[in-house]
């Protein structure tokens, strides 16, 4: 990656750092742009502000969390905001003055200067067309070619995004390609007319870990090709740190730090990017240590503060603070600028963000239960002493693919689990980690359904699921009790959050629910007065808490976590993390943690289960794992998750997967690993025959790691 | 006690005042704090006490003829004038108007209920109970309900109108609950019937208490369709002389006889007219009300 940038300094085609683009004038400049929503006292400002320059060539990166104006921003740059939409300042493209310009102006503009890639890929693309004809489309609006031309250049562009076998997939429905293949596809229908600016709305937010890495590199590449510059928005504060030049950070609609990349990573002068950096669980960094959240939720564009709108969350406000909003003011090097009336004292004394993070100004012993001081990793005995709670052995789960209306016959088989094995101690955490795909829904539902697997063994608290009458179920789903990933989905809308937290305790039988309510309520680091409002009035951290007071209402032994913080934002989700790792201490709880994020599981999980294809690929203590990661899989998987680290970021190895998972119904023969595998193709012909026709158990190496690869061997991602 | 001690218990008195309101209570609460709702539900209180306190009012009975004044019109005697026949027209609109409101009304809420118990267990269970309760309804869907209806009239009269209430209901459930049945289908999906599930609680249970409040919009908003449905098939029955038989009277009957001297005796036609377009008016008001009030996502009424 350093390599590829290198050139492109040497070539001049993109400036490296911004001192060298202050040379050429802006593309794309935006001066104070404001845009409000609705009028009166319940206007939303959603955005208020916003001040950038983007040099050609640039990549700048706008980092916010949900609500923070920032998708708002580029879409007010575009011009598709709705007409109730009142938008002021201005937005020069190319010197030209775009905002408020003609529908006619703005479309001669878009497309052609102008691209955008949208988060979601699949609703970018009409589903009844194929992927070459709409990209030939994009090609013919702004360009006098014929169809043939046009379609000759959708392929060559489908090529360059690398979409293999690109004349033949051309002719594909959106709904053929996977979920990186079509972003690919929009990134290629976004780069069609050499466009001078590109703006990149959350691109990888809905995609894999490995095909985030795929498709960053794209990026990277269709940059290179056409010397765009890029806006790239996200909420990942690791993907920035790998991939631009310069960041935005905004809060409430404003941005509040701008800077190089470095300079804001490492230099932080406002609060809030000290408190996104803290509560990032990191891979690089292993668990023990809580991680930092930020207090409070970002406050509601309609009812901001009259002064800074970080200030209620700030830890260490002063009453300064609260009377006016700062401005963006230059702070040390040149070019960054920051919105603290305190940015020359941290500037002077040098803080870091766990300093500032530290110092608040109740001090740790007045922070709520959600938010342990310290965290105490209680004394435990030795894991062969302890209980097993969950025993895994086997478990298969195979889907019939059916077809035909009338005579229904079985064409195939979906291999959705294919004999994974592992156990779970009490008070241990296991994270199960994977792609999408990967079965690890489907191991979790087997789980919960106590019911016979189709294969293998299920033993929750030492009782087989095999052999349970109703009545023995009924008393094991006292104490294994699940969190969901969506915290709205999983909440039912029509109850209050009282009826909510009562059910498990009515179906169960206990009369008065109501002081076990009240104490949950507390314990999940809610007010017990919020009881009769309804799930939607609250925000999704505190919706994921009720989610989890819920299912501690039977004091439970095993909880089943499926994803449980993936829908939240960073600041929230630290906050969530430390709350569930604070309850395992002290209620002794055991998790099966399932996640796709793999610096999430280092944080809270004492052992990992990476999954591939419905096998497990790595299992072992978290520390082995990560560490020294024995599988090739899991060694590209470690390797593609971006760290919130620029200078790590740009010294790292990565080893790009290549290709989509393939189908669970058409597994390879032997390692089902093996068409992806860097390893494999490194391998002579009778080694790579072994993994053709030989497929690999898990194999016990080290004290507790096991790995199911033929040829194994550690190697240093992170 | 100490001070500390009186806070304590203060706020645990606090505490324990916020017992959270039954679901029944807040609906009911919110339900009431709309304009619109609490129009609806007077409007249908006055039509209620119009048609069941009213006849006691006026002189006349609905059986009543005067044979000194045909087709007369309002006067001080006869309040809304009288019929061909001598009748006088506030005894008998009022008289129909107890029979519409109550077949109307039960009809309605029977014909809902049915149709979310059968679309919500055909879609909950699938497999066997779906297709036998898919049988049924489509069974029930190609039955020709109003002949049906004409034929079995002779068993509704002599005061059978339940069986009336109960057949008419039976031909009103069968479009929603195929609705039902599909909305069930994808709900069943949803995290939170999941987390019931995995929590112990009984099929039956989550139906009852996750999945029909869950649609509880549709339900409102169907069954005042439904109303509005039962009250004009009654009322068509009865204008082709079927339904409600003589002496008796419906809105039906009396709006068929009524719109034949419409013209020049409008008394005749345009008071149980009126009431019918008030009453159905009066139940949709109240239905899109009670929608907003099962819907917490709903703007808050009132505000």
């Amino acid at each position: 990656m350093r390599e590829c940038d290198e050139r492109q300094a040497g070539t001049g085609a993109r400036p490296g750092a911004s001192g060298r683009a202050d040379l050429a004038d802006p593309v794309l400049e935006v001066t104070d742009l404001d845009v409000t929503f609705g009028s009166g006292p319940e206007a939303v400002r959603a955005v208020r502000g916003v001040s950038y320059a983007l040099r050609p060539g640039e990549v700048l990166g706008i980092v916010g969390e949900s609500g923070s104006g920032k998708s708002v921003t580029s879409l007010a740059v575009m011009g598709l905001l709705p007409p109730h939409a009142r938008v002021t300042g201005s937005v020069r493209l190319r010197g030209q003055e775009i905002l408020g310009a003609t529908e006619k102006t703005l479309t001669a503009f878009r497309g052609k200067t102008i691209s955008m890639v949208f988060q979601d890929p699949l609703s970018a693309l009409t589903p009844v067309y194929r992927v070459g004809d709409q990209i030939a489309e994009a090609v013919r609006i702004h360009q006098k070619v014929t169809g043939q031309q046009a379609a000759r250049r959708a392929v060559e562009l489908l090529d360059l995004v690398g979409i293999p076998n690109a004349a033949q997939r051309a002719k594909a429905f959106p709904h053929e390609f996977s979920g990186g293949m079509r972003q690919r596809a929009v990134i290629a229908m976004a780069i069609a007319n050499d466009p001078d600016v590109i703006l990149c709305d959350e691109p990888t937010t809905a995609l894999d870990v490995t095909i985030q890495a795929q498709v960053l590199e794209v990026l990277k590449r269709a940059q290179r090709e056409t010397g765009a510059a890029i806006v790239l928005i996200t909420h990942d504060l690791g993907v920035v740190a790998g991939s631009v030049d310069r960041v935005l950070v905004m809060y409430a609609g404003r941005p509040v730090e701008v800077g190089s990349v470095d300079d804001v990573y490492y230099r932080v002068r406002m609060p809030y990017t000290m408190g996104l950096l803290a509560s990032i669980p990191r891979l690089d960094r292993g668990g023990g240590q809580p991680l930092v959240p930020i207090e409070g939720n970002p406050p509601s564009p309609s009812a901001l503060p009259p002064g800074c709108p970080f200030e209620p969350r700030c830890p260490i406000a002063v009453p300064a603070c609260a009377e006016a909003e700062p401005a963006l003011e230059p702070v040390g090097s040149p070019g960054h600028l920051a919105a603290c009336v305190r940015a020359g004292e941290i500037e002077a004394e040098g803080w870091s963000p766990a300093q500032v993070y530290h110092a608040g100004t109740g001090g740790p012993d007045e922070r709520g239960p959600g938010t342990p001081p310290v965290h105490l990793r209680p004394v435990r005995l030795p894991r062969d002493e302890r209980d097993v709670v969950l025993e895994v052995k086997d478990l298969t789960k195979h889907h019939p693919l059916m077809k035909g209306a009338i005579f229904r016959r079985r064409i195939g088989t979906v291999h959705a689990v294919d004999g994974i094995s592992f156990d779970i101690r009490r008070m241990e955490t296991l994270g199960l980690v994977g792609e999408s795909g990967c079965g690890k829904t489907t191991t979790l539902m087997e789980i919960l359904e106590l019911t016979r697997p189709q294969h293998g063994t299920i033993a929750v608290l030492g009782h087989d699921t095999a052999g349970l009458n109703a009545r023995e179920r009924m008393a094991i789903r006292r104490d294994m009790q699940v969190v969901f990933q969506d915290p709205l989905a999983s909440l039912d809308p029509r109850m209050t959050v009282y009826d909510i937290v009562a059910e498990p305790l009515r179906t169960h039988g206990i009369r008065d629910p109501g002081p076990r309510i009240r104490e949950l309520i507390r314990l999940v680091g809610l007010d017990a007065a919020h009881a009769a409002r309804y799930p939607q009035d609250f925000s999704g951290g505190q919706r994921q808490r009720i989610g989890i007071a819920r299912a501690l209402a039977l004091e439970p032994r095993l909880l089943v976590l499926d994803e449980p913080v993936s829908a939240l934002d960073v600041s929230i989700q630290a906050g969530v993390i430390n709350l569930l790792e604070d309850l395992k201490n002290r209620l002794g709880l055991s998790y099966l943690f399932v996640a796709h994020d793999l610096a999430v599981v280092r944080h809270i999980a004492d052992r990992v289960a990476v999954m591939y294809l419905g096998k497990i690929a790595e299992i072992g203590q978290v520390g082995q794992v990560y560490d020294a990661p024995m599988h090739p899989y899991t060694q590209a998987l470690l390797s593609a998750i971006p760290l919130p680290d620029p200078g790590k970021e740009r010294s790292r190895r990565r080893i790009l997967l290549e290709g989509d998972l393939p189908s669970p119904a058409s597994p390879p023969s032997g390692c089902r690993f093996r068409t992806r595998c860097p390893k494999f193709k490194t391998l002579d012909e009778t080694d790579q025959a072994r993994c053709v026709n030989e497929e690999p158990r898990v194999r016990r190496l080290g004290e507790d790691h096991g790995v199911s690869c033929h040829f194994a061997e550690k190697l240093d991602v992170v | 006690m100490t001070i500390s001690d009186e806070e304590l218990a203060e706020q645990r008195a606090g505490i324990d005042r916020i017992k959270a309101p039954s679901r029944l209570r807040v609906v009911a609460g919110r339900f009431s704090r709309s304009v619109q709702g609490r129009i609806g539900f007077a409007l249908l209180a006055l039509m209620f006490l119009l048609a069941f306190a009213g006849p006691h009012l006026g002189r006349w009975t609905y059986t009543d003829k005067d044979f000194m004044a045909f087709l007369q019109p309002p006067s001080a005697e006869h309040w809304w004038g009288t019929l061909q026949t001598g009748a006088d027209v506030y005894a008998v609109t009022l008289r129909g108007m107890q029979k519409s409101l109550i077949v109307g009304l039960l009809a309605a809420v029977i014909g809902t209920t049915l149709a979310a118990v059968v679309g919500a267990f055909a879609g909950y269970f699938m497999g066997w109970a779906d297709r036998s309760l898919t049988w049924i309804t489509d069974l029930m869907l190609v039955l020709p309900a109003f002949l049906i209806l004409a034929i079995m009239s002779p068993l509704f009269a002599e005061g059978q109108w339940p069986l009336f209430v109960l057949v008419l209901a039976l031909f009103l459930w069968m479009v929603t609950s195929k609705i039902v049945r599909s909305m069930t289908i994808s709900l069943k999906e949803r995290e939170f019937i999941q987390a019931a599930r995995f929590m112990g609680v009984s099929p039956v249970r989550i139906i009852f208490r996750h999945v029909i409040p869950n649609m509880s919009s549709l339900l409102a908003v169907d069954a005042t369709l439904n109303v509005s449905a039962a009250i004009l098939t009654e009322t068509s029955l009865s204008y082709f002389g079927f339904g409600i038989q003589p002496p008796d009277v419906s809105l039906g009957s009396l709006i068929a006889d009524g719109a034949k001297t419409a013209v020049y005796a409008p008394w005749t036609f345009w008071f149980c007219a009126g009431l019918l377009i008030v009453t159905v008016l009066a139940v949709n008001l109240v239905g899109d009300s009670l929608r907003d009030a099962f819907d917490p996502t709903a703007k808050r009424a009132g505000q």
